[in-house]
């Protein structure tokens, strides 16, 4: 009874996560590739919720439907472009898309067909937070660190780029 | 009167489990009346602090507020609603038409998933969550890129100036308000809402981090949208902002999900900081739920009382503020904290 909820929640969620996929791509105006996109990771967090990874899906509404479509909005926002309407153009080169992506969408189904699957032979623990955090903080913690100074470095020539822009002044 | 709502809730799962539903079924018919309940509240909470919004204006401005329609005014809100849903929803030109009429329905989705998960009362909580303040902060991030639909909809230049200052207050002030939070979860050791409550039994998280508290509170200000940082409305220089185009109800929906984040940041700072629904003094006569609305209300009567005392400011000013000032004050209490219960816990006085 309850595999098949599942199943169909699942249907539901990967025909989103799909479909708003391809308005992003197809979808003529930016801005509304974006908005698609939001929906896109919105879906993609209520798959982690049905894989019971709680703390995850908060992580992709936070992180990616609330900050990396923000930062697309800020693109949008520096760059001067009187009309936004035909800001993503399609090629419609769908022949040799698809053969690419048939292509690797075969490769990935036969690896996954030959693999041998773990299953998993504990319960998802109730507290995801409480044993992901330590391992974050101890036995990674120099990565995370690392991490964390690429983005400070990141965040700094972001801000130098647009300074150095508004110096050099007239390119409207 | 303490268990009046948890008894209420266990009455009507017995009732279906004795006619023979199964488990599932009897679930998702208690959890819809729960939400639907969690609706209704929060609608009559936003109606009734319209009304109380112009009140404590009026008081501050050492006017009277509404005093004609009902007894004190107190109908006043149901009439503007009622002339509001009359008036003709006027869609501009050059707008795209689905997304700007899509915005105003969406408006309300973030603060109504986010009250799913926050305790009204001892054992009032819809949904458990382990991680309820991360999965708080998440979903109520979402409503900035819904009001800068509506601004980008409209194709108004007003509209746009105003939904451009939305990303920028409210991604901005999202830094300090999640930072001033952390000294919290670090203090309890938890992300779930109720867990941080009870480890507020001996004292509340407003006196072990002051300067946390208020942090939240001026985020929680900017967050809303609301005097000082009302630049993203600014009346009297963008004509409110990202809602210029909207008329009639669509109007109305903005205006009521400000009024719903309202509730929800002095809800959250009630629960973060000033104990929820725990009795002070151990006047435990009074219901949990009675001692949280309190609270919240006392938080919300701080907000007015801000927003009608303090002029509007520069959004240089309001950058500069939170990225020179409160950052780094969230960044030094979260230091503080984490050294000081380093330190109780090595010493254990």
């Amino acid at each position: 009874m309850e595999n098949v909820y599942e199943l169909i929640a699942f249907i539901l969620l990967g025909g989103m996560v799909l479909g708003s996929a391809l308005l992003v791509v197809t979808l003529k105006n930016l801005v509304h590739s974006v908005l698609s996109l939001i929906v896109t990771f919105i879906a993609v967090a209520g798959i982690f919720l049905l894989l019971n990874a709680d703390f995850l899906a908060a992580v992709q509404v936070l992180v990616y439907a609330g900050g990396v479509c923000i930062m697309v909005v800020f693109g949008v926002m520096l760059i001067q472009r009187s009309d936004i309407a035909e800001s993503n153009p399609v090629n419609w080169r769908f022949g040799f898309a698809a053969l690419l992506g048939g292509g690797i969408f075969i490769l990935i189904g036969m690896f996954a067909a030959r693999s041998q699957w773990m299953i998993a032979g504990t319960e998802v623990p109730k507290d995801t937070v409480g044993t992901f955090a330590p391992i974050l903080l101890t036995d990674f913690v120099i990565p995370f660190e690392v991490a964390a100074i690429l983005l400070t470095v990141a965040l700094t020539g972001a801000l130098l780029l647009v300074k150095e822009v508004k110096a050099n002044g007239d390119r409207s | 009167m303490e268990n009046i709502f948890v008894n209420a809730a266990g009455g009507i799962r017995n009732l279906l489990e004795s006619a023979g539903l199964p488990g599932l079924a009897v679930d998702l018919i208690v959890l819809t009346v729960i939400f639907v309940a969690i609706l209704v509240f929060v609608l009559l909470n936003v109606l009734w602090l319209v009304y109380m919004e112009r009140k404590v204006s009026a008081f501050i401005q050492c006017r009277i507020g509404p005093n004609r329609v009902g007894p004190m005014g107190l109908f006043q809100t149901i009439a503007d609603t009622v002339k509001l849903i009359s008036k003709e929803i006027i869609i501009p030109k050059n707008t795209n038409k689905k997304l700007f009429l899509l915005a105003p329905v969406m408006i309300f989705m973030p603060p109504m998933a986010v009250f799913a998960v926050t305790p009204f009362g001892k054992g009032m909580v819809a949904l458990d969550l382990n991680i309820g303040v991360y999965y708080f902060v998440a979903l109520a991030s979402l409503s900035t890129v819904i009001i800068w639909t509506a601004g980008w909809t409209s194709n108004n230049k007003y509209s746009l100036l105003g939904s451009m200052r939305v990303v920028a207050q409210m991604v901005s002030y999202e830094v300090p308000l999640l930072l001033s939070i952390v000294g919290v979860v670090l203090l309890t050791g938890t992300l779930n809402l109720t867990g941080i409550i009870t480890s507020q039994q001996s004292v509340w998280f407003i006196f072990l981090q002051p300067l946390a508290f208020l942090i939240y509170l001026i985020a929680a200000v900017a967050e809303t949208n609301r005097t000082p940082f009302d630049l993203v409305e600014g009346e009297s220089e963008i004509i409110t902002g990202p809602f210029t185009e909207y008329s009639g109800m669509g109007f109305a929906f903005f205006f009521l999900a400000e009024y719903a984040n309202v509730l929800l940041v002095s809800m959250l700072a009630s629960i973060l900081f000033l104990g929820g629904w725990l009795a002070p003094f151990g006047l435990t006569f009074i219901p949990s739920w009675i001692w949280l609305l309190l609270k919240v209300y006392l938080m919300i009567f701080i907000l007015m009382w801000l927003r009608w005392t303090y002029p509007r400011i520069r959004i240089d000013q309001m950058m500069a503020f939170c990225w020179k000032v409160l950052v780094p004050l969230a960044i030094v209490n979260i230091f503080v904290t984490g050294i000081g219960k380093y330190l109780y816990e090595s010493v254990r006085w």
